[in-house]
């Protein structure tokens, strides 16, 4: 219920909400939870797995059983979900199903943004340690950012009947400085290496790189393990204290306390500040604190000490309880088993916690980054001690980061020294009613049964157990776990099995926060060249070559990819063919030891190559196998223009890089990747000298005065300078056009109107393809993988034995002269018509199909030919060169079909179509 | 993600990296006069420790540069940067 | 008809927005040379840009430039490299255009670490980027690889759209 004053919701704001489906009313400033609390309703879906009814337990975000789904969204926690008008929840049983909800949370149209920030000092926590942290981090100008996931400042002092008027004025202070950016609303819930930490807010996952980080993350309630102790009405004792006082709720009216520390005390004076009646306080220590304990007399409230809860009673709600020593009446047991600093983060960031005897609990260590834990993460739990805390620490942070300040101003906090903590890590009941994990519904029936299967080790009984595991990640069962784990072991303490691994993410992340705006059309860069607006007209076919978009083909109407391919292949042997290669990679390779790089990196000699003239390279890698091939271009006696594949463009740039830098720094070369400022039309077929001729007038393109492998820079009709190179990947005559990319469109233009009588037609890579694979061209990346040499491709003349060049020994390995390796062949399909499939595995005729089933090779290229009126392939066989003319099967749907081994070149071995 | 401090550049994310292995492994002066075992060695051998490597990164994002570091392999701090 | 009315950047036709807190627009065909070793004009400290006459030095690395002068200009640099087409620039300004870049650059681009007469090469979204800050005010421009430049207009144009 409702109290009649008090606390920090405004009144004057009702705010309605259903919850599965009846019609409530809260106060803006509630939160689902509370706002349910004010309305009468405690219990939330039953337990996943046992069904067994379950209640609110905390005000925060380390609750285990209020899960609801909101809006669509699910798996939220009710204790965090700010109540606004018109929300929508209904409660869970442990899992979620991802919907489209009418407020469209996970609409398509839902923004998720990302944001890179950098700060001198982050401050976690906006609690008093983190408030003072911040402001004295931020007093001298350094850039602080503090994050905090409520949604006003002040953490636990939220929490008091009045809280300080400090907070307020701290929170102004903190807004008023240029330099501190205060994130509400926000977890931080990954530490990475170098101070980078994850903060999620609900549209806006944050990158934050910190030179210092202040962590004042708080501290966690545990519970206290009884016999049905996951009944409705039994709360963490400080949560009622917050729903008393910060949301001016009443969660029950009579009211038991058990506890094994101090702070529950605040809780029971509260209570009864506000009209409830705190039957007892059962305190789990021999010797309660005599000040507190006087003040409770004082009000009426019974204080026993060494006492415990054996079990609680009551079928949908508590109703009494049963104590060492009789039976108490309630409707509402506060318990406070102690508390748990939050070392996630800290832990994250590779810190080591130790556990702490006199406090009970896993406490900061040793750091590994740049940070500083204060305040209740720390295990510092006196109000005054958390605020000289955190003050300490931003002052020393601003003083590292460059920016010392003046000390902020605190309030004056009374300092008490507290009685230490008793803890009890399970009451004497039946093991099986008693619950270690309520979101697992685990109890230490389970923890027992896998130490009783000999497990010893937190990790193990956590993965047998499944405590901790769930989307609460243990927040309140952790350490509890361990003390049952250690009791059941007869260990001393939970110290002697250390902790499970704390793992980002502290809390939950939605996926779409994490893809922020890399979705739909911007989730990978698409790459187009200067042509790429006519190809579209065209109504080409693309295809992704790594980020480029090609075309494949361009179907006329009607047509299908087999059709039009055989179109424009016989277009490119017969009359001319036009294709946009301008995604090439270009490098120009620019000094005077330029020709001398380029020997030592590709297998042939470019350091002899004439001005003006052009050669086919390969590289290999220094063990020898193939790498990245293209032609290159001697432009001066200083300046080669080396191209590469598509693919490899960038792969080649790092890879010159590497060895001018690192290896041979004393060579005078240099790189610059040229890759978009050139466009590249190639033209190609035994018309293309002729459409050369009327682009370039100027240019004398007789077979005689523009030999093939050479190129000339002139000026086309139109005005556009260009560079020509006689080039040919499809063993016909062809040219390869190359302007600034800028000219790129009005010189495809062109070429097609030059052509246009000759019915000039383009073609995409799938054509390509199959006019080099007639030839016997193999592509690097797809006739090789990277385990193929140039010996194994049948290119030995390729491979200088005069000159020394990268991986030039790995080819006289043992390995790389076995006569078994994989060589390129061809395949001709005994059935003409049948296309066997890339990647095809092959074996030989009358091999056992019992597996493993040897194989000899695969399929790396495989098409239909106009030119041969027949399927053909290319395929790597072992020993393959000593197998032409033999049949190899090949499995094609379910049977089996045989091809002939082949030499990989199909058409025209003389070489006699490149001149025309 | 690591912070890399580029001895050029200055402190960039290791996105804009790419790693070159084991620093100091230099190519052979005459690869032809080394045996099988030797060339093995040099192509395939790379130390692995636990603690402090000289390790080469490139910032092939920025400046293309090549550099060497000392980095510690159980916290990944970078105990040095060096053109 | 002169032969550069047949020139066509990378943006052209490419819808760029502009609104109260960000401006964008392409910069197209400025001149661009690659130098690399020994230059022949005012360097500018590492991460720099120094003035040129109406020419600007970019820093790109050590021993490495860009000499980026206007539409038209013309000069040969020993060892110079043409890449003018093979960039175009997006200019980003007005009061929202460090949030726009926030959103997808890794710099800390804060007036303490970063400002007019800045530049780097760095990545925007998932492209790489010359990025070079010309004026406090703040304004921004983004050169970018021409296969590239569609992408990032879109990533740009998606990123402004809550300072519009």
């Amino acid at each position: 219920m409702r109290l009649p004053s008090g606390g920090r919701v405004d009144r004057s704001a009702p705010v309605r909400f259903t919850l599965d489906d009846v019609e409530y009313t809260g106060f803006a400033g509630d939160t689902l939870a509370s706002a349910m609390i004010a309305n009468g309703v405690l219990t939330v879906a039953p337990s996943l797995y046992l069904r067994r009814p379950r209640g609110i337990v905390t005000a925060g975000i380390e609750e285990p059983n209020a899960l609801v789904q909101v809006d669509g969204e699910p798996s939220l926690t009710a204790t965090t979900v700010e109540l606004v008008d018109g929300l929508s929840a209904s409660t869970l049983s442990g899992i979620g199903r991802l919907e489209p909800g009418p407020a469209a949370v996970h609409d398509e149209k839902a923004v998720h943004d990302k944001k890179y920030a950098h700060t001198d000092v982050l401050v976690v926590g906006g609690g008093p340690a983190g408030l003072a942290a911040a402001l004295a981090a931020s007093s001298g100008g350094a850039r602080v950012m503090l994050v905090d996931d409520q949604p006003e400042l002040g953490g636990s002092l939220l929490s008091d009947a009045s809280p300080s008027p400090w907070v307020a004025s701290a929170a102004a202070e903190l807004a008023a400085r240029p330099e501190v950016r205060v994130l509400s609303r926000a977890t931080a819930f990954g530490y990475y290496d170098s101070n980078y930490v994850l903060v999620a807010q609900k549209r806006r996952l944050w990158h934050v790189r910190a030179r210092r980080v202040v962590l004042a993350t708080g501290a966690h309630e545990r519970p206290i393990v009884f016999g049905d102790n996951d009944l409705p009405g039994i709360m963490s004792a400080s949560a009622v204290r917050t729903y008393v006082n910060r949301y001016a709720v009443l969660p029950g009216r009579e009211v038991v306390v058990l506890t094994a520390d101090d702070s529950a005390y605040a809780t029971a004076f509260d209570l009864t500040a506000a009209g409830a009646n705190v039957v007892a306080i059962l305190d789990t220590r021999t010797e309660p604190p005599a000040d507190l304990a006087a003040r409770a007399m004082s009000l009426g409230i019974t204080v026993s000490p060494d006492q415990v809860v054996r079990r609680a009673s009551g079928s949908s709600r508590i109703t009494g309880v049963s104590t060492r020593d009789g039976w108490l009446d309630c409707d509402l047991l506060a318990v406070s088993g102690g508390w748990n600093p939050v070392v996630h983060l800290f832990s994250q960031s590779r810190g080591t916690v130790r556990w702490d005897d006199g406090l009970a609990a896993f406490v900061p260590d040793v750091a590994a980054q740049a940070n500083r834990v204060v305040g209740a993460a720390n295990g510092v739990y006196d109000l005054a001690d958390c605020l000289a805390e955190g003050a300490a620490a931003g002052g020393e942070a601003a003083e590292l980061v460059g920016y010392p300040g003046a000390a902020p101003e605190l309030p004056s906090v009374a300092r008490r020294n507290a009685t230490p903590p008793g803890p009890l890590w399970q009451a004497p009941d039946d093991p099986s009613r008693c619950f270690v994990d309520l979101q697992r519904d685990a109890t230490v029936a389970d923890v027992l049964r896998a130490t009783g299967a000999g497990m010893r080790s937190p990790e193990h009984v956590k993965r047998y157990t499944t405590i901790g595991t769930g989307a609460d990640q243990g927040r309140t069962s952790n350490v509890v776990a361990l003390g049952v784990i250690a009791s059941a072991l007869g260990l001393d303490s939970p110290g002697e099995l250390g902790t499970t691994t704390f793992r980002a993410p502290y809390a939950p992340v939605s996926f779409a926060l994490m893809a922020g705006r890399n979705r739909g059309a911007l989730h990978d860069p698409v790459r187009t060249t200067a042509i790429h607006p006519w190809h579209v007209e065209a109504g080409a076919v693309f295809e992704d070559v790594g980020h480029w978009k090609r075309p494949r083909y361009y179907p006329h109407a009607g047509e299908d990819m087999d059709a039009a391919v055989l179109r424009e292949c016989h277009a490119a042997r017969t009359g001319v063919g036009v294709q946009d290669a301008s995604t090439l990679g270009k490098i120009e390779v620019v000094g005077a030891d330029a020709g001398e790089f380029l020997n030592r990196m590709y297998t042939n000699a470019f350091k002899k190559l004439a001005v003006g003239s052009a050669r086919y390279g390969m590289m290999c890698r220094a063990d020898g196998m193939v790498f990245d091939d293209g032609v290159t271009m001697r432009l001066a006696e200083d300046r080669f223009y080396v191209t590469t594949t598509t693919g490899g463009a960038a792969r080649v740039l790092d890879w010159f890089e590497e060895w001018a830098q690192t290896e041979w720094p004393s060579l005078d070369v240099k790189f610059t990747s040229v890759t978009e400022q050139w466009c590249t039309v190639a033209v190609v077929g035994p018309k293309s000298r002729a459409v050369i001729g009327r682009l370039a007038p100027s240019l004398d393109v007789s077979a005689e005065a523009f030999g093939f492998m050479t190129f000339r820079d002139t000026v086309l009709h139109n005005g556009i300078p260009a560079r020509i190179a006689r080039i040919s990947f499809s063993g016909e005559l062809a040219y390869e056009v190359n302007v600034a990319s800028w000219y790129g469109l009005a010189v495809w233009r062109a070429v097609l109107e030059a052509g246009a009588d000759f019915d000039i037609t383009p073609y995409g890579t799938e054509t390509m393809h199959v006019l080099r694979a007639e030839k016997g061209f193999p592509i690097v990346g797809q006739d090789t993988d990277g385990t193929v040499t140039p010996h194994d491709l049948g290119m030995s003349w390729i491979v200088s034995k005069q000159k020394d060049f990268v991986g030039k020994r790995s080819l006289r390995r043992p390995d790389a002269v076995r006569p078994d390796r994989k060589h390129l062949v061809g395949l001709l399909p005994v059935e003409p018509d049948v296309v066997l499939p890339e990647g095809s595995q092959l074996i030989a005729p009358g091999t056992p199909l019992t597996p493993p089933v040897p194989m000899l090779g695969h399929v790396t290229s495989s098409y239909r030919s106009a030119v041969l009126e027949r399927s053909f392939a290319l395929a790597l066989v072992k020993g393959g060169r000593d197998r032409i003319g033999e049949t190899v099967l090949a499995p094609l749907g379910d049977r089996l079909v045989e091809a002939t081994v082949t030499e990989p070149v199909f058409y025209d071995k003389e070489g006699a179509r490149r001149d025309g | 993600m690591l912070l890399i401090r580029c001895p050029w550049c200055g402190e960039r994310e290791e996105t804009e990296f790419h790693y070159g292995g084991q620093a100091h492994v230099a190519y052979p002066p005459d690869p032809e006069a080394m045996t099988d075992a030797e060339w093995a060695e040099y192509l395939f051998f790379r130390d692995n420790p636990k603690g402090v490597f000289a390790e080469r990164w490139v910032h092939s994002a920025g400046c293309r540069r090549w550099f060497n570091t000392l980095r510690d392999t159980v916290t990944s701090e970078f105990v040095e940067e060096a053109r | 008809m002169t032969v550069e009315s047949l020139r066509r950047s990378p943006l052209a036709d490419h819808p760029l927005v502009s609104g109260s807190g960000v401006r964008l627009v392409e910069i197209p065909f400025l001149t661009a040379v690659n130098v690399q070793g020994a230059p022949g004009f005012p360097t500018p400290p590492a991460s720099g840009v120094a003035a040129w006459g109406e020419r600007s030095v970019l820093w790109l690395g050590p021993e490495e430039w860009l000499v980026v002068g206007p539409d038209g200009d013309t000069f040969d640099l020993p060892g110079g490299v043409d890449v003018s087409a093979n960039r175009t620039t997006i200019e980003l300004s007005g009061p929202n255009a460090r949030d726009v870049l926030e959103k997808g650059c890794t710099l800390d681009l804060h007036p303490r670490a970063f400002g007019a007469g800045r530049c780097a090469q760095t990545t925007l979204a998932r492209s790489q980027v010359l990025l070079w800050q010309t004026s406090n005010a703040p304004v921004y421009r983004l050169m970018v690889r021409g296969s590239f430049a569609h992408y990032l207009a879109d990533w740009l144009t998606d990123a402004a759209q809550e300072y519009l």
